[in-house]
């Protein structure tokens, strides 16, 4: 009997905890507070493990897959790369375009990462009003011997969490740079044309994976 | 070497044609054909030249000496810095520039030491192709260059005055001295994007078309010193407000 409401009691805590946390977190992460956290927690990693420095995939996947994709909105990503085409899209079809889009950037981004230990990071100050449910963090990337480069993270809330959608690099917005290419395989064979392609390009990534 | 100056010679001169079929934003790459070929055959010469003299470099030479030499050839870059940023009008952003020559060419010994971003003076990226679009001449069309890449007519156009404002040819007088130094900073560029390329590689399902809009948009984003204006969304949300073009239907038909 005792135990029993124990147990109740357990669960009921539990159960409140749980519900206060993302309260706690979305008040706790300021959008600039969350890019540096992430991405000092990935850059501490991967100059430690050795596994993800001789390139070792599965494992640098493990790691992306805890640390860096919650933090994405893909579905805003292949939308905005997309453009006025992701409304015809069927569900289905946005599904298949989310899903293949994020594996390509994922295994592409996945194959750079490794070499991102070298890189020191500074983090600009967030220009934002309270409110805004948009923001851009902008950082500068450096790494010694090289002219620093920025990169721009594009931020905005998505269920009460801080998602980014775009990545600007060195002026030039990675969604914006797959808008042509996305735009040209819908003219030539529709939106299935532009799903098929990528899972192409999918495998092709994964026959052969690349050294550094 | 010459073939290259002859080439870029010719380039030149079929340039004012083709300045004014410009840029009202209807076909930003009607070379599209040429540049094909240019582009494929660039990535040719890459692959079994510039490539491989960039992994040797990247390898073979200690950190200490690349980071001294990267630094040695940017200080020279802050003359034209200074010279385009005066011509912009920014003259504030100018007299950063000679700050950072005198001292990173004193205190820097050489320039080999880049003490002026250490005290706080940033470093600027400017050229000629970008004071004339800061003047207000747009890009014109794509266009890719032999060997040299990447370009538009308009940064075409600004390539010989790029090519007198570096001092690079009046310090060092003797020939073989200038070619080495600027062999060196060639192969020391490429070896900043090993890695870079692998990853264009894998991402791009067209890599003349990631590459095209990729270098477009960081032009446009250095013509505004790192803040361009938005560009037009496209509409991907769905309020349909602005949806001024006939929805297409469920088949992307468009041609």
């Amino acid at each position: 009997m005792i135990s029993r409401a124990f147990k109740q009691i357990r669960n009921l805590v539990a159960a409140a905890s749980l519900s206060v946390l993302p309260a706690i977190a979305m008040a706790a992460t300021a959008p600039d507070a969350l890019i540096k956290s992430v991405s000092e927690e990935v850059l501490t990693i991967v100059r430690q493990d050795k596994a993800i420095q001789s390139g070792d995939m599965t494992k640098t996947l493990e790691l992306i897959d805890a640390k860096v994709l919650p933090n994405f909105d893909f579905e805003a990503m292949t939308a905005l790369a997309l453009g006025r085409s992701w409304r015809t899209a069927s569900p289905e079809q946005k599904t298949a375009l989310t899903a293949e889009f994020r594996t390509l950037l994922v295994r592409s981004y996945a194959n750079a990462l490794n070499r991102f230990k070298d890189y020191q990071i500074t983090y600009l100050p967030l220009k934002s009003q309270p409110g805004d449910t948009e923001v851009t963090v902008r950082t500068t990337v450096r790494k010694a011997g090289q002219q620093p480069d920025t990169v721009d993270y594009a931020v905005h809330q998505k269920d009460g969490d801080w998602k980014v959608f775009d990545v600007t690099v060195a002026g030039a917005s990675l969604i914006t740079a797959y808008r042509d290419e996305f735009a040209q395989d819908v003219k030539n064979g529709g939106i299935d044309g532009l799903i098929s392609s990528l899972k192409s390009k999918n495998a092709a990534n994964q026959g052969a994976p690349a050294k550094k | 070497m010459k073939l290259i100056c002859r080439a870029l010679a010719a380039t030149l001169c079929i340039l004012p044609f083709v300045a004014h079929a410009a840029d009202d934003g209807k076909n930003i790459d009607p070379f599209e054909g040429y540049n094909r070929v240019m582009f494929g055959f660039n990535d040719g010469v890459d692959h079994y030249v510039f490539k491989p003299l960039a992994q040797g470099y990247d390898a073979g030479v200690p950190l200490p000496a690349r980071v001294a030499f990267t630094n040695f050839i940017a200080n020279f870059g802050d003359v034209p810095n200074a010279f385009n940023d005066l011509l912009q009008g920014k003259v504030a952003a100018a007299l950063t520039d000679v700050g950072r020559i005198l001292i990173n060419s004193t205190l820097g010994i050489a320039g080999a030491i880049d003490v002026a971003s250490e005290f706080g003076l940033a470093k600027h990226d400017e050229d000629f192709g970008q004071t004339l679009g800061v003047w207000g001449f747009g890009t014109g069309p794509y266009l890719v260059l032999p060997l040299l890449g990447p370009s538009t007519v308009r940064d075409t156009i600004g390539l010989p005055v790029d090519y007198y404002s570096d001092v690079r040819k009046y310090v060092f007088s003797e020939i073989p001295v200038r070619n080495s130094i600027t062999g060196v900073d060639v192969v020391a560029k490429r070896a900043s994007l090993l890695g870079a390329d692998v990853a264009l590689e894998q991402a791009s399902l067209d890599k003349y078309t990631f590459v095209r809009n990729f270098y477009l948009q960081r032009r446009l984003s250095q013509v505004y010193d790192g803040n361009p204006p938005r560009p037009k969304d496209d509409g991907a949300d769905d309020d349909g407000a602005n949806d001024a073009a006939p929805a297409p239907g469920k088949k992307e038909k468009t041609e």
